[in-house]
């Protein structure tokens, strides 16, 4: 009843969900409302990590090797421990420079090198063949078997043509998927939500695909855990599954091996750097994926062991590859929906991993392999070019489909010779290969660019010889035939490829990793520590390692310029002329430019647009671009060495800490300039205590000295006592007077003082003050004028306060006013928003360094010692008090001999409270 | 809420914890032809010190919030 149409069908339904999941995300992520920024869709897309290897070929490894399936997932758990260390890093690297995919990376750490770039993205892209290739064999083998239902028969090996082989037709629709899912639009920063999500959802589907067979082999077909178990422990050949780890240390060399080169594959495949590095949307999700992506990893394991021997105890030995069980279990029981799901669970594996690693491995093959090239070919004038976007994107496509017809080929050529966790084992050893030159790049400032290539090609070139032609010999392509491994090259014992230098009794795969790893290192090590950097080598080496300790921004270290429009176009070439545009303009309106014209092209713009840039094309060609069209001086190695040396960080931690020092100086100064002024108002108030004591007692003794002679002569003349009883009224009235005034300037100082404030005519408040007054005025012989200027506005103020004011002006006035040629003038006027008062005299005037100080308390202008102080002192100090909280100004203008003004100013209350000048006649 | 370094450390440790657990001499212990419960003792020894590392790593990462 699974008819080919059914199974066709049920997967174009699957991936068209898959469709609509990430067309779902990409429009979130545009509307600025991304599903994958939290650390579930994070940790789950890591699980991209286990493809149909993970989901067919554990158990085929399972009934060969027991655990040995296992170190492939311990690995990474072990050292996801470790990515809050290395990977969090990486994230913070990639994200400050751009970085767009591995060989990007370590291009840039290595001096921004193309030749970098292009032999990791080489050694990547072969490597990974395998890895795809058996993506193809497991879906085409599940896929020929399914539609065989209900008969279980092994496809037969070999022989088919091509148009009819299933394999190549997978590879093509697979190329389509990840075309669609990946090359619809070029992005700056290389991310691609619609994927993530879509993986994401793939990882659910294979999980529940797995664990629904395993359910149904352990608990339906036979009778829990113990049951199979035990049933398998009754045959000798499948009890010796159950220890097979062997009792020597050597014996764990291969458990050993298995689980470094997991650890190092978790990192450095293209895919897994992909969704971890570079699709990670927040560091902090490392912190949930830390584990979340193990206990996955634990799930979709737990079953393979009881898959495993119930294929080994169902099916006769050698009829059924055990690869293939968990699909021809649930056959075998006419479990139809399930094995569907099973198939459909296992195209998940094999697409995610599909997807996600073409689209790195042409993102790589655009970046650092083909545009470099593209733009040092001189005769293309690509250079020149209007838009590239497209050509880029082309690219890529052509990329994705030459990826996948090649892994098409190794199936062809390599695939049939082994089981499906052997043929990804050799690419897990490729990508291994990474590992020195990247981990030693962001902890090792030493590492070169020579020792880099030295360390990668002797590598690669090592897990060929091992690894690539041995299997390529098994299948007898190329001319090599079998017996090429047991003899070695013109027959040479020692380099048999399988046994090189006569290392014998391991597997093939350590072997190969002990041989290239060990060159690799070496080479990289050794190269590194004997040659020398150069500058921008030095450069981009501290900003790897220090990356975590760098500060802010970095300095520009474009050191020459440009014009901002030509880095705009260049811009415009890759990314579409929009995008460019907005991006100056939003970089210019974060510097506070009203647009992108105002831009100057000096090195930050330069290096915002190289940046922008990388995002695109990679490091490497964004450094070729950018410098088309911005000179670059050249940059002398003694000059990056002082910049970018620990040294500089030294000057500038010691530049540092001379800020904290000025700072520091600066706050002690002004601490040392509160405490005088403190100090200074202590004095003033002991002087202010002394000086009210002294003038307290100054009336206090003529009143006591008086009503001593009145108690001490009795028989004193009346005329006389008369007067002396006038003196001692006076003084007391000046007491009281002084006393008062104390008190009210204490009030106004606390801001107890009480306000009845009220709409003011000053021109009426004014006349009243003057007529009160005039009797001191004809008592002296002193002329009065009063001139009051029509429709005043009206002030807010306190009447009796203002009254007071007043009063003191003008009894001050006459006071300094010569007898009979005396002259006042007293004047209210509009000022603008405000009503201004003058009280002009023609007295003695005050000289310009007192005039400061008669607003002092108790400072009165003249000689205190000769001249007896006709006043308290505190009058002008209380006037300007009051006028100070009433939102006016006092102040005087004087020369000595020409007479003073004293005026104030008040703010005129709201221009609509003309009816409220009735309320000042009182 | 742990400093930064002391969750480094802890990690560190645990991650130590798994090299030791996953490796010879321990593993070879368990690499006998027993069972318990019918299932072999090596592969409940796997599973259960996987779950174990899982379980610690979790309590220490989700915790220090």
């Amino acid at each position: 009843m699974l008819q080919g149409w059914i199974i066709i069908g049920a997967s174009f339904a699957y991936i068209g969900v898959l469709f609509a999941i990430a067309y779902y995300a990409d429009s979130r992520a545009e509307a600025g409302r991304s599903v994958i920024a939290n650390p579930w869709i994070y940790s789950l897309s890591l699980a991209v990590y286990a493809t149909a290897w993970t989901f067919y070929g554990s158990v085929g490894r399972a009934a060969s090797d027991g655990v040995g399936f296992l170190p492939i997932y311990i690995g990474p758990t072990l050292m996801i421990l470790l990515w809050w260390f290395v990977v969090r890093k990486m994230i913070r690297i990639a994200k400050l420079n751009r970085i767009t995919s591995l060989a990007d990376f370590t291009a840039s750490r290595y001096g921004r090198s193309a030749l970098i770039g292009g032999l990791v993205t080489v050694i990547a892209v072969i490597g990974i063949l395998p890895y795809i290739s058996l993506q193809l064999k497991a879906v085409s083998t599940s896929f020929q078997i399914l539609l065989q239902y209900p008969e279980i028969v092994m496809p037969k090996k070999g022989g088919t043509e091509i148009l009819q082989d299933t394999a190549f037709y997978i590879a093509l629709l697979m190329a389509f998927f990840a075309i669609a899912f990946g090359t619809r639009h070029l992005d700056v920063a290389e991310r691609h939500e619609g994927m993530v999500a879509a993986i994401a959802f793939e990882s659910i589907v294979k999980l529940v695909a797995f664990l629904a067979v395993g359910i149904f082999v352990t608990f339906v077909m036979y009778d829990g855990f113990g049951d199979i178990f035990t049933r398998a422990a009754q045959r000798e050949e499948l009890s010796r599954l159950t220890a097979p780890l062997g009792t020597a240390a050597g014996g764990y060399a291969t458990w050993v091996w298995l689980t470094v080169l997991s650890m190092l594959a978790i990192v450095f495949l293209p895919r897994q750097f992909q969704v971890a590095v570079i699709e990670n949307v927040d560091e902090e999700h490392l912190k949930r994926a830390v584990w979340l992506f193990p206990l996955y990893m634990l799930a979709i394991n737990l079953f393979v062991l009881p898959i495993a021997f119930g294929g080994l105890l169902a099916f006769p030995a050698g009829q059924v590859d055990a690869d293939t069980y968990v699909l021809t279990l649930p056959m075998a029981r006419q479990a139809e929906g399930l094995a569907l799901l099973v198939f459909i669970g296992g195209l998940s594996a094999a697409t995610g991993m599909v997807i996600v690693e073409t689209i790195a491995l042409s993102t790589m093959v655009c970046n650092d392999l083909v545009m470099p090239v593209l733009l040092r070919l001189k005769a293309l004038r690509l250079a020149e070019r209007g838009d590239l976007a497209r050509l880029l994107l082309d690219i890529r496509r052509a990329a994705i489909v030459a990826i996948l017809l090649g892994g098409y080929l190794y199936y062809l050529i390599a695939g049939e010779a082994y089981a499906l966790v052997s043929i990804g084992l050799i690419s897990f050893a490729a990508v291994a290969q990474f590992a020195p030159v990247v981990i030693g790049g962001i902890y090792w400032k030493g590492g070169t660019r020579a020792g880099a290539l030295a360390g990668l090609t002797s590598g690669f070139a090592l897990w060929i010889y091992t690894l690539l032609l041995p299997a390529f010999a098994k299948s007898g392509w190329f001319g090599l035939d079998p017996s090429f491994l047991e003899r070695g090259p013109w027959e040479i014992a020692l380099l048999r490829p399988t046994q090189l230098f006569g290392l014998t009794g391991l597997d093939q795969i350590t072997h190969a990793m002990i041989w290239s790893l060990l060159a690799n290192l070496g080479l990289y090590i050794g190269v590194s520590v004997v040659g020398r950097q150069s500058a921008s080598e030095h450069a981009q080496a501290t900003l790897f390692v220090d990356v975590f300790t760098q500060t802010g921004e970095r300095g520009s270290r474009w050191r020459g310029t440009t014009s901002a429009s030509a880095l705009q176009t260049l811009l415009g070439r890759f990314l579409g002329p929009q995008r460019a545009l907005n991006l100056f303009t939003a970089y210019a309106l974060e510097r506070g430019l009203k647009s992108a014209d105002q831009l100057e092209g000096d090195g930050e713009l330069v290096h915002f647009a190289e940046l922008q840039l990388a995002g695109a094309i990679g490091a490497a060609s964004a450094r070729a671009m950018v410098a088309t069209v911005a000179e670059e001086e050249p940059l002398g190695i003694e000059e990056v060495m002082t910049i970018l040396d620990e040294a500089s960080q030294v000057i500038a931690y010691s530049h540092q800490l001379e800020e904290k020092q000025q700072e520091l100086e600066q706050a002690s100064s002004e601490l040392r300039a509160a405490n005088a002024r403190l100090q200074e108002l202590d004095r003033m108030k002991d002087d202010f205590i002394s000086t009210v004591t002294h003038e307290l007692r100054t009336p206090l003794t003529s009143i006591r000295a008086f009503s001593e002679i009145l108690h001490d002569h009795e028989d004193i003349d009346p005329a006389e006592r008369h007067r002396f009883l006038g003196l001692i009224i006076k003084e007391s009235e000046r007491l009281t007077r002084l006393i008062n005034q104390v008190l009210d300037l204490a009030k106004l100082d606390s801001g107890l003082a009480e306000w009845h404030n009220q709409a003011l005519d000053l021109g009426n408040l004014v006349a009243d003050a003057v007529s009160s007054t005039s009797q001191l005025f004809k008592a002296r012989g002193v002329a009065v004028e009063t001139h009051v200027e029509p429709n005043l506005p009206v002030v807010l103020g306190d009447h009796d306060r203002l009254t007071q004011v007043m009063l003191n002006l003008l009894s001050n006035a006459v006071k300094f006013c010569a007898e009979e040629t005396g002259r006042v003038e007293v004047r209210v006027r509009g000022d603008g928003p405000s009503v201004r008062v003058e009280v002009r005299d023609n007295g003695c005037g005050i000289d310009r360094e007192h005039q400061g100080l008669i607003f002092e308390k108790f400072r009165q202008v003249g000689d205190t010692l000769t001249e007896k102080p006709s006043g308290t002192g505190l009058g002008l100090p209380i006037c300007r008090q009051i006028i100070g909280y009433l939102g006016g100004r006092l102040w005087v203008e004087s020369e000595p001999g020409q007479g003073s003004v004293f005026a104030f100013t008040l703010p005129a209350a709201v221009a609509a409270m003309p009816a409220m000048r009735v309320a000042t006649g009182n | 809420m742990k400093t930064k370094g002391a969750r480094a450390a802890r990690l560190a440790c645990l991650f130590l914890l798994g090299v030791l657990l996953f490796n010879y001499p321990l593993l070879a212990l368990f690499n006998v032809r027993a069972s318990l419960f019918g299932v072999p003792v090596l592969y409940l020894y796997l599973f259960a010190a996987w779950a174990l590392v899982i379980f610690l790593v979790a309590r220490l990462m989700e915790r220090g919030d």
